[in-house]
């Protein structure tokens, strides 16, 4: 089978995230894109490893889950500290440092 | 069920990328079963993501994205990274979004999207954006690998087996990033612990020697007393009477009416002139008059006229004397 369709995939997924990034507006859910455009990455990675033949592509996609995870755990941190002090998890009401 | 499962997904993807290098025998039975996972597994998370990203609760969003992990962890088995599969469908369907669902539930849930557009067009100009990165991307992805035929992954992993040849190239070509990882993940959970935690303010304690003196200075310093202490009656209307026998003002709440205050106060009037009830006690010790005449001892109430009048005289003088000041 074509490798080329997983490729696609990884980029049709990478693109609903990034749109996702852009126009929801709840922390929590552009959070949830992130971590989408994270697993097409890992995708894309893993296609290349299977394509390239070495096992490096396997072993830095399993780091891209490790960082997505610790970035998970900070990220989801801050969203709480931000909706305890302002009480909305919205990212149009976190603007202080506009002004 | 699921071993089974798992076993003919890794099954169809080792033997489309067994043939090395040869496209022709990739396209057999095998890669055909690939390819019906393939076009089952890859609508489904397409699915996912349109969903997550047009569903309006934040929480329905988390679900929708359970199902693209779950496929993609599917796609990772099928194309012989197993061990990557297990560890997408554990970590993020079975730890990160239950994270996700466990912050949702307590910044609560009905906290949707706003629909008020801060930048005008936005959302139509991100969604251009995004065509416009997707299109780009594809056709570059397409242009550069169309005619690229997979090697496959059954060379590197004949050696030492997919977890065995995973492991070893961590721990010799990948041992210092590895390392790295480890750090990352200690300042993450300690920079978890530290935005999350709340300092609470305790009360603070005065030692007893701050409490005496602050006592001293006040103009109390016995402890205020229990009610009912110096009542007459147990009833809210009953009013402080003032030595020259008014109501003292503030003494009865104002939901209760006037005219029951002033029937009690009344009441307690003619129980004082009729000698029933005891003088007040007032002196020059007493903390709150300290400028009334002074009524020696508990004087029972026989010259009643006396007493009201040396009251009247001494809430006069009180009421001159705040004047001069």
């Amino acid at each position: 089978m074509n490798p080329t369709h997983y490729l696609v995939l990884g980029a049709l997924l990478f693109g609903i995230g990034a749109v996702g990034v852009l126009i929801r507006r709840n922390a929590i859910v552009v959070f949830m894109c992130i971590e989408l455009m994270l697993n097409a990455v890992n995708l894309t990675f893993v296609t290349f490893a299977r394509m390239s033949g070495q096992i490096d592509g396997i072993v830095i996609a399993l780091f891209v889950m490790v960082v997505a995870a610790a970035e998970v755990v900070v990220g989801l941190a801050i969203i709480m500290s931000i909706f305890r002090s302002r009480r909305s998890a919205s990212v149009d009401d976190a603007n202080l440092l506009k002004y | 069920m699921i071993a089974s499962l798992t076993a003919a997904l890794t099954a169809a993807g080792a033997h489309a990328s067994a043939a090395t290098s040869d496209a022709a025998s990739a396209a057999g039975s095998a890669g055909g079963a690939e390819q019906i996972v393939f076009w089952i597994v890859a609508p489904l998370a397409l699915i996912g993501a349109v969903g997550m990203l047009f569903s309006r609760g934040a929480v329905h969003s988390a679900l929708w994205l359970v199902v693209t992990m779950l496929c993609l962890g599917i796609l990772y088995i099928l194309q012989q990274a197993e061990f990557l599969g297990f560890a997408q469908i554990i970590v993020y369907t079975g730890a990160i979004m239950m994270l996700f669902l466990f912050v949702l539930m307590l910044t609560g849930r009905d906290a949707g999207d706003s629909v008020i557009e801060v930048l005008r067009g936005q959302r139509v100009a991100a969604g251009l954006v995004g065509l416009a990165l997707v299109a780009l991307l594809v056709t570059i992805l397409v242009g550069a690998f169309k005619s690229t035929t997979s090697v496959g992954l059954g060379g590197a992993l004949a050696e030492r087996g997919a977890v065995g040849s995973l492991a070893a190239t961590i721990f010799t070509d990948y041992l210092f990033p590895f390392e790295l990882t480890s750090a990352l993940l200690i300042t993450a959970a300690i920079g978890a612990m530290v935005l999350a935690h709340v300092e609470r303010k305790r009360h603070q304690k005065s030692s007893q020697r701050a409490t005496v003196l602050h006592r001293m200075k006040s103009d109390r310093m016995s402890p205020l007393p229990g009610p009912g202490v110096h009542a007459t009656s147990h009833s809210n209307a009953t009013p402080g009477m003032l030595p020259d026998g008014s109501i003292a003002p503030g003494s009865v709440s104002e939901q209760v009416e006037f005219a029951v205050t002033e029937r009690v106060a009344q009441n307690y009037r003619d129980r004082l002139a009729s000698g029933d009830l005891l003088v007040p006690i007032s002196g020059p010790q007493h903390p709150y008059r300290p400028r009334t005449a002074a009524v020696t001892g508990p004087t029972h109430a026989a010259p009643i006229a006396d007493a009201i009048a040396s009251a009247d005289s001494a809430a006069r003088s009180k009421s001159t004397e705040g004047s001069e000041k």
